[in-house]
């Protein structure tokens, strides 16, 4: 999904606050939660998982990137993580947006009426009129799996990265797509987060570390660095310059 | 730009005023439909009486960055430790016994003279709760996440770090379910020091690769 929370490489952010990145004594261990609102976030998220809202993590990620694009923007991480937890909730039908909206409004002040009142545009939840099935339980704890098929590629491998994604949940980002990087650790099998956030099964995949020249990312600037991704099988094809690593891999 | 960046700004004009005080005056529209959500669910029985408060207490007291900081500590007293935490962290750590999730497969990366090494998630945030706890803002922010995989070395100084040319920087965009830590240089100054003594100087930030 082309979506805005694709951040890697984007211009136009500003500057990493200062404030925030105070803390660097070991005694201040910085703000867990700012305000209480946010821990109950965490735990209704928590809590919708057990409910049976949702059946892996995947749904839950790609639920937050669904959110109103403005809202993820500018109600900061438990303000996203609260628009998944809702469009989840009632896609599943624990609850309706009316009850919501019904107990929203009996909270309001005359003050706090008026910052939220009128608007949609601080509903940062999006939930469809036609949810995707939850799809097939969890077929084991954690996310490693086994995968009959044995790794196409082998440390070393160079490899190009997929041009296009999916409207769905994928985890290649925009700024490597399209991209030649090195093979630099093989992880075994995991669970395919582009099936399993939209209810199509596990369906494991090899996993590999893709290290990407600052050069090969970025033209121009800093070349004295590289950034590594974890990377599914599937994203990947042989690079067609290194037929010798071709070769190595598939032997 | 977001709800925390609003909330440090205030705090900045404001710094008497007890969080719970201002309540209504300063909490954003996702505050009062998080609580609204809150007291809809409490009703339902989905969410649990207390939980709020166990997360809380979970993630303010026994998950957090002074975890991270005893498997560092233990890495620069013991060779042998170290050694296997850079080639298995998940087993190596095993023995620490930790809560909080998130962490399937540890990758521990190691700071040189010649390398440094960084962390990000681009697409969300993911981060190592057992190891280090909940990130904090700024590693959840659209500014870092945008900008450390583009300008690292730019993003580094801005955030007090400031590196040689010549340091080539690894950065590490979680963008499956491997969790990635930093395993910082041992400064000069506290070799000799007790791994409990040392475990008390290593900084969170450290183990995210933003400061030394």
């Amino acid at each position: 999904m082309d979506g805005i929370h694709d951040l890697g490489g984007k211009h136009g952010y500003g500057e990493v606050s200062k404030d925030a990145v105070a803390g660097t004594d070991a005694a201040d261990m910085g703000p867990v939660f700012h305000h209480r609102w946010e821990a109950a976030v965490f735990a209704m998220v928590n809590a919708g998982a057990q409910a049976g809202a949702w059946t892996n993590t995947d749904r839950f990620r790609h639920a937050v990137e669904r959110i109103d694009p403005v809202a993820y923007l500018s109600h900061g991480y438990y303000g996203r993580w609260l628009g998944g937890v809702e469009t989840l909730l009632v896609e599943a039908g624990v609850i309706t947006t009316a009850e919501l909206e019904t107990r929203l409004a009996a909270r309001l002040t005359e003050q706090t009426a008026q910052v939220v009142t009128s608007s949609n545009e601080h509903v940062a939840a999006r939930p469809a009129s036609q949810p995707e099935p939850l799809g097939p339980a969890p077929q084991g704890q954690g996310s490693q799996r086994a995968v009959a098929a044995a790794p196409r590629f082998g440390v070393g491998a160079e490899v190009l990265t997929a041009r296009t994604v999916s409207a769905g949940h994928t985890r290649l980002p925009a700024y490597a797509r399209g991209r030649q990087g090195r093979i630099t650790a093989l992880h075994g099998g995991w669970i395919f987060p582009d099936t399993n956030a939209h209810g199509g099964g596990e369906c494991p995949q090899q996993l590999y570390t893709v290290t990407f020249s600052a050069a090969e990312l970025w033209a121009g600037g800093d070349p004295h660095f590289d950034v590594s991704l974890d990377l599914f099988e599937p994203y990947l094809r042989a690079a067609d310059s290194s037929p010798a690593q071709q070769q190595k891999a598939s032997a | 730009m977001t709800t925390d960046h609003d909330h440090d700004h205030d705090h900045d004009h404001d710094h008497e005023h007890d969080h719970d005080h201002d309540h209504d005056h300063h909490l954003p529209p996702q505050a009062l439909r998080a609580e609204a959500l809150e007291a809809l669910l409490l009703e339902k029985g989905v969410l649990a009486a207390g939980a709020v408060d166990s997360v809380i207490t979970r993630y303010t007291e026994r998950v957090g960055p002074m975890n991270g900081a005893k498997i560092v500590a233990r890495a620069w007293c013991d060779p042998t430790f170290k050694e296997w935490l850079l080639a298995d962290g998940s087993a190596a750590i095993s023995e620490f016994n930790l809560e909080g999730g998130q962490v399937e497969k540890l990758v521990v990366v190691e700071n040189t003279a010649a390398i440094h090494n960084v962390v990000v998630c681009t697409l969300c945030s993911c981060y190592p709760w057992a190891v280090l706890g909940l990130p904090p803002t700024w590693y959840k922010d659209p500014a870092y996440r945008s900008r450390i995989v583009r300008e690292p070395r730019t993003v580094l100084a801005e955030m007090g770090l400031a590196l040689a040319p010549e340091v080539h920087i690894k950065v590490w965009d979680s963008s499956a379910e491997l969790r990635y830590m930093v395993l910082p240089q041992q400064p000069a100054e506290t070799l000799g020091l007790a791994e409990a003594e040392l475990a008390e100087r290593i900084s969170r930030d450290a183990m995210i690769g933003v400061a030394l």
